[in-house]
């Protein structure tokens, strides 16, 4: 049960990056397009928890704890906000350019986006 | 200043792009063209510098002063040597020349683009410098942004809208694959530092280092542009504006593939040494499969830049493969070669804006017989093309000769005509290009040439007759290089040694976590040219042969030797498979990671 627990948010992590890329795959509108990469962003969200996580640690702040109190790993948080950060840029601006592809060739529908091909 | 020297190139263009971003409006345009030029040309500068003065022991620069102790890595670092260091020096030369060439290109624009272009140069310098695993990721997330909004610049026309959407979703998903390898290494190590994860992983080399290694490996690829995550990188270089263009090919997709090598020699490389052979055929088919399309794609297209796109393509293939073979003496000539085609590449991007300024289209098949008065522009294309066959005296030609004689010690000495094929089918797409716009050769639009798409690209300028010499001479400039790189003296062996150390990674921990002396490599003997000039030679008056061909043939004897009919017909559903969908460039992306994550398994197992 344990060991299952533990291997949980992986299995999960995997799930949402395969889903995300179905969802990706079989899309017929740019938004939904954007927000399933989302979900197969929150997949790395929860790799990076996993890979942290520690069985009865508190959170890592070391102020009015005694010495040597166990706390899960700081780091992937540190990461995870960074991909936050970094992804919330990088969705905002594929979001800013689904608009324009709106405005300039009036469809949000990938498969009437094929302009450039062959 | 020079304590901190390490950490300007990535700090100096940021804080300028900052600057630019802040007082948009409010500044001259000239002012900013300045400014944005004064911080390339100090990337180049302390980049050369850093690079001069690693090549004998690497700088290792701990961000905060956060040093190793007892051989554990804590801190973030740069961990500089000759090869990234190189790669961060073109980055910078590179934006430098873009710099120059746009400025009488772009009619109305805005600092925004200054803003872009720096940080875009800023990441590219971080990436090439990082010793971090998780700052490369950063980095490349930096990069990516910038060039998703660099490639849809001109929102004015749906276009690049749509190659910009393509190249966006697919290089994402592409960083997410990446930091989910990262993140398993992570996991396994407890470290981001290369050195140390190379160090706690050693020899093991269980299921999770090698998902950990397809992931990495896939994610940095599909920027890397390699067969199937490829499809982005033809829409995205067919729209976005020319100077943009120069750094796409030049360096960002090159970069990729740098970040391939570096975490392989200093993560993985103790850990799969034993499956060598089987890494090796790995990548080295990736490679060849790569080339071979990217050639025929290249072969198949009437807009220039997209022409320009699919040869880059090949390209890289070639690059790929001269990595997978995993000989010492290879990287020296991979280098060579990322530097020889980076300069041909760059020029011939600013020979197409400038054909796209002065005669307002990139399509071949409507220029043609249009540049018979423009004999720079032919000169240009056709000394531009000779590079990319690796005429003898390029870059490209030395490259590919030392590749050559290190393939031979790992027995894979047939991939020289891989490397022959690419360039002679590259080079004759050019030849045939330059033949029929500056002369107006071989046959008009014809049926078998129907409509694919957008053939074409809008007016990045207002035009005229006359072509400023801020776009003509920086091309100029980059085939001087693209030869003058062959003659400098020393420069084969010291490239090569660069190449040699590049790969230690025992000498990469040593000197990272415990600041170890560098171990002295010798120079071995340079292997004899005169087997590459003969093949260079062969190649180029090949890819004459075959441009002629797709010229002239309507004037054969027989109409049966007119295969191209053939040739269109047995392309058709290669080019179907490039629909223009993302959603279908993303299947084939879980595809490709399917295939290489099932591969390595079977192989490994």
């Amino acid at each position: 049960m344990h060991e299952f627990l533990r291997m949980l948010p992986f299995a999960v992590s995997a799930w949402l990056f395969v889903a995300g890329l179905y969802g990706i795959v079989t899309s017929r509108h740019l938004v939904h397009l954007i927000m399933c990469l989302v979900v197969v962003q929150t997949s790395t969200y929860l790799l990076l928890l996993g890979v942290g996580f520690k069985a009865g640690a508190t959170a890592p702040i070391f102020a009015d704890v005694p010495v040597g109190t166990p706390a899960v790993d700081p780091i992937t948080h540190a990461l995870m906000l960074t991909d936050i950060v970094v992804e919330a840029t990088v969705m905002a601006l594929l979001l800013a350019l689904t608009i324009q592809a709106k405005e300039r060739a009036g469809s949000v529908d990938p498969e009437e986006l094929r302009i450039l091909r062959g | 200043m020079n304590t901190f020297l390490p950490a300007t190139p990535v700090a100096v263009p940021l804080t300028i792009a900052a600057l630019l971003a802040a007082v948009n409006q409010h500044i001259h345009r000239r002012l900013a063209d300045l400014l944005a030029i004064a911080a390339a040309g100090y990337c180049l500068w302390s980049s050369i510098l850093l690079m001069l003065r690693s090549s004998h022991m690497p700088i290792v620069y701990w961000m905060g002063g956060w040093e190793p102790r007892n051989g554990v890595a804590i801190g973030i670092s740069f961990v500089i040597d000759p090869f990234g260091a190189g790669l961060a020096a073109f980055a910078a030369f590179l934006t430098l020349i873009a710099f120059v060439f746009s400025l009488y290109y772009f009619d109305s624009i805005g600092t925004l683009f200054h803003v872009l272009m720096l940080a875009f140069m800023g990441a590219m310098c971080g990436f090439s410098l990082t010793g971090d695993v998780f700052n490369l990721f950063v980095f490349f997330e930096l990069m990516s942004a910038a060039a998703f909004a660099l490639c849809g610049y001109k929102t004015e026309a749906s276009g690049p809208i749509a190659g910009a959407l393509n190249f966006g979703v697919t290089n994402t998903i592409g960083a997410f694959l990446a930091l989910s390898g990262i993140g398993l290494l992570y996991g396994r190590t407890g470290a981001l530092n290369m050195a140390q994860i190379g160090k706690s992983l050693g020899q093991t080399h269980d299921g999770l280092v090698v998902t950990a290694f397809v992931l990495i490996s896939c994610g940095f690829l599909v920027k890397a542009a390699i067969v199937p995550f490829h499809f982005w990188l033809g829409d995205a270089h067919a729209v976005a504006p020319t100077p943009v263009c120069i750094l796409f090919s030049g360096i960002m997709v090159e970069l990729g593939l740098y970040a391939v090598a570096r975490i392989y020699w200093t993560v993985f490389h103790a850990s799969l040494a034993q499956f060598e052979a089987q890494t090796r055929a790995i990548f080295v088919t990736a490679g060849v499969i790569t080339a071979i399309i990217g050639a025929l794609m290249c072969f198949a297209q009437r807009q220039l830049k997209r022409l320009l796109a699919y040869s880059t393509i090949s390209h890289m293939g070639l690059l790929l493969l001269a990595f997978g073979l995993l000989a010492p003496r290879a990287v020296g000539g991979l280098a060579i070669y990322l530097l020889g085609h980076g300069l041909v590449k760059g020029a011939l991007f600013i020979a197409a804006g400038i054909l796209l300024h002065h005669l307002g289209s990139v399509d071949e098949l409507k220029l043609q017989g249009r540049g018979r008065e423009a004999t720079s522009g032919a000169i240009l294309f056709l000394l531009l093309a000779l590079g990319l066959a690796g005429t003898p005296g390029y870059g490209t030609f030395l490259g590919e000769s030392m590749v050559d004689s290190a393939a031979e010690t790992v027995h894979y000495a047939w991939i020289s005509y891989i490397f022959m094929f690419a360039a002679i089918i590259t080079a004759a797409a050019v030849f045939r290009a330059a033949g029929r716009i500056y002369f107006g050769w071989g046959p008009g639009i014809d049926q078998s040439q129907e409509e694919e798409g957008e053939t074409d690209e809008s007016r990045e300028t207002t035009g005229g007759p006359s072509v400023p010499l801020t776009m003509v001479l920086p091309a100029f400039l980059l085939l001087i290089l693209a030869i003058a790189i062959v003659f400098v003296p020393q420069f084969r062996a010291k490239v090569e040694l660069a190449g040699m150390r590049f790969q230690d990674q025992a000498a990469y921990q040593a000197e990272t976590l415990f600041h170890a002396e560098v171990p002295i490599y010798h120079a071995q003997p340079s292997e004899p040219l005169l087997p590459g000039i003969i093949r260079g030679l062969v190649s180029t008056l090949l890819a004459f042969v075959v441009a002629g061909y797709a010229l002239f043939r309507k004037r054969l004897p027989s109409k049966y030797l007119d295969f191209t009919g053939g040739f269109n017909w047995a392309l058709k559903p290669l080019r179907m498979v490039h629909s223009g969908n993302m959603c279908d460039y993303v299947a084939w992306l879980t595809f490709g990671v399917a295939l290489f994550g099932g591969l390595f398994a079977l192989f490994i197992h």
